[in-house]
């Protein structure tokens, strides 16, 4: 048994002030999903479902049950196996998913960088599409008009700003999404294993300005595969398993119990 | 000043859903502009289909329709079916472009945060441009055909305001009927065309008077909402209040429905994909 399970700051005997400080809380937060055959459907579908059983649900509870704090300026990191659970988590820390159950408390202005490029329509020009992207992330039309100059100096794009984005490569189209989205320096800041932004040169670029962000004191919450990567830049790792918050610690040590357990079911099939 | 985000503090769904649908005006605005920009940017007439679009129809109903609907007053046809048309294509085009915009949305909604009614109000905008675009060739037209044109047209934007409220209000309730049935979509567009032809637009309702289709048309809230749009149009006075209770109530309660239906709803577009 894996005493970490808890959360292991003493503080929280002393209570609220200082949960109410945290960057990001979580609380009890429950996810459920509705899987239905009524998916992809269509009313005659319905129709017969009604008429044959009553229409049927499958509950999927993707989250359940997960509680955790992240203090300010802290860079977390959150692994597990695929489809545990962890992008979910940083979907309602991002608020594009409400809690079914749970509370989520974020202090400050989040950059989710799960949506680079997210709304950028190929008709459009790039300097419209910085408009709209920028819209999109609540900022207002004036606040752009001064970002736009650092925003086009950032993604290297002057000669082309003017041109549709339909004629950018994929390249191009991430370096301007990710101009737009971290141009000016958020309080919390939320990676999806979305660091592999264009080119090489463009990726040490934008490695460093999240890197800068973080030292001046954004919050950062990562998911990777990249157990290297956590292991270096993370302060504490979340172990996400099956909805589940498996285990909460330092960044290595929680790295190391997932490591072990990926072995343990490994080695019975190689032997 | 942070901005916080608390589900705790969350207000209820629909004041919620109206203050986040305000603080993101800037968004609204931008959609717009973009459905505006991306439906003219390749073609050679651009914005100008805008405006021979609905002219090409009524010419060609008007050819087809006049002697056959129009009240003894032949040359204010056009301008009666031009008058009813460009109401009825505000709410038909904006209808199918909620709908439209709610499906690419719900892309960008997996994947950010923006007030999902933000979709559904900036299609209205659109709809609503292009409403103002089409007025003038409603004045050519009525210049043509010696129609007078009166003050009484300043009036316009009243109905048309509450027009774009029951189009709101019902494309609101379609995107969410959308979430749990793709079809409804092509459902919908069958229903449109049905409703044209209850909706006295191409004919006039005295024409259905005493017949046993009569009730369809007064339960039909378009026929009350047209009918404020043309007034001030065709008889050059401003509706008195008792014409225009009707169309209040109606267009108020849709907005309302749709508006506290859907924002309730709005977690289900996230859960159900």
């Amino acid at each position: 048994m894996n005493s970490l399970t808890v959360s292991e700051s003493p503080q929280v005997v002393n209570g609220g002030s200082d949960r109410e400080k945290a960057a990001i809380l979580i609380e009890d937060v429950s996810v459920r999903f509705r899987l239905s055959s009524l998916k992809t459907s269509s009313v005659k579908e319905f129709a017969i479902n009604l008429f044959k059983r009553g229409v049927a649900y499958r509950d999927f509870w993707a989250l359940k049950d997960i509680s955790l704090e992240i203090r300010k300026g802290e860079i977390f990191g959150l692994i597990g196996h695929n489809g545990a659970g962890k992008s979910t988590l940083l979907k309602t820390v991002a608020r594009v998913l409400k809690p079914t159950t749970g509370r989520i408390r974020v202090n400050g202005k989040i950059a989710p960088m799960l949506s680079v490029g997210a709304g950028f329509h190929p008709e459009l020009t790039g300097r419209e599409n910085v408009y709209l992207n920028g819209t999109i992330l609540g900022f207002s039309n004036r606040q752009m008009e001064t970002k736009f100059e650092r925003i086009v100096d950032f993604a290297e794009l002057h000669n082309y700003i003017d041109q549709p984005l339909r004629t950018y490569s994929s390249g191009m189209r991430a370096r301007l999404g990710f101009a737009v989205a971290t141009d000016t320096k958020p309080d919390v800041l939320i990676i999806d294993e979305v660091l592999s932004v264009g080119d090489e040169a463009f990726r040490d670029k934008s490695a460093q300005r999240m890197r800068a962000y973080q030292e001046q004191g954004a919050t950062t919450v990562i998911v990777s595969h990249n157990m290297n990567m956590i292991r270096e830049i993370c302060h504490r790792a979340g172990w996400i398993h099956q909805g589940r918050l498996r285990m909460l610690g330092e960044a290595p040590e929680v790295i190391e119990a997932y490591l072990e357990e990926r072995r343990s079911i490994q080695k019975p099939k190689g032997a | 000043m942070t901005t916080v985000y608390d589900t705790a503090q969350l207000r209820p769904p629909a004041l919620e859903e109206l203050f986040e649908t305000f603080r993101y005006r800037h968004l609204i605005v931008q959609f717009v502009r973009r459905d505006i920009i991306t439906r003219y940017k390749r073609s050679f007439l651009g914005i100008a289909w805008s405006m021979l679009n609905p002219l090409g129809t009524m010419i060609v109903m008007t050819i087809v329709f006049s002697s056959v609907f129009s009240r003894g007053d032949s040359a204010a046809y056009p301008v009666f079916l031009l008058s009813g048309l460009l109401a009825w294509n505000f709410f038909s085009n904006s209808v199918n472009l909620i709908m439209n915009n709610m499906v690419w949305g719900s892309n960008l909604l997996t994947r950010i945060y923006v007030p999902r009614s933000a979709f559904a109000v900036a299609s209205l905008g659109t709809g609503f441009v292009h409403l103002g675009l089409e007025v003038i060739p409603l004045v050519v037209v009525m210049l043509f055909v010696r129609v007078p044109i009166r003050w009484t047209m300043l009036f316009l934007p009243v109905p048309s305001i509450l027009i774009m409220f029951f189009t709101l209000g019902l494309g609101l309730i379609l995107s969410v009927i959308a979430i749990y049935f793709a079809d409804i979509r092509e459902m919908f567009s069958v229903i449109l065309r049905a409703w044209l032809y209850l909706t006295p637009i191409i004919y006039p309702e005295e024409m259905l008077s005493g017949s046993r289709f009569a009730w369809l048309l007064q339960i039909n809230p378009l026929t009350h909402l047209i009918e404020l749009f043309r007034i001030p149009i065709l008889e050059g006075r401003i509706p008195t209040m008792a014409e225009m209770l009707p169309g209040i109530i109606i267009a108020l309660a849709t907005l309302i429905f749709g508006w506290v239906f859907f924002a309730r709803q709005a977690d289900e577009f996230a859960y159900r994909i």
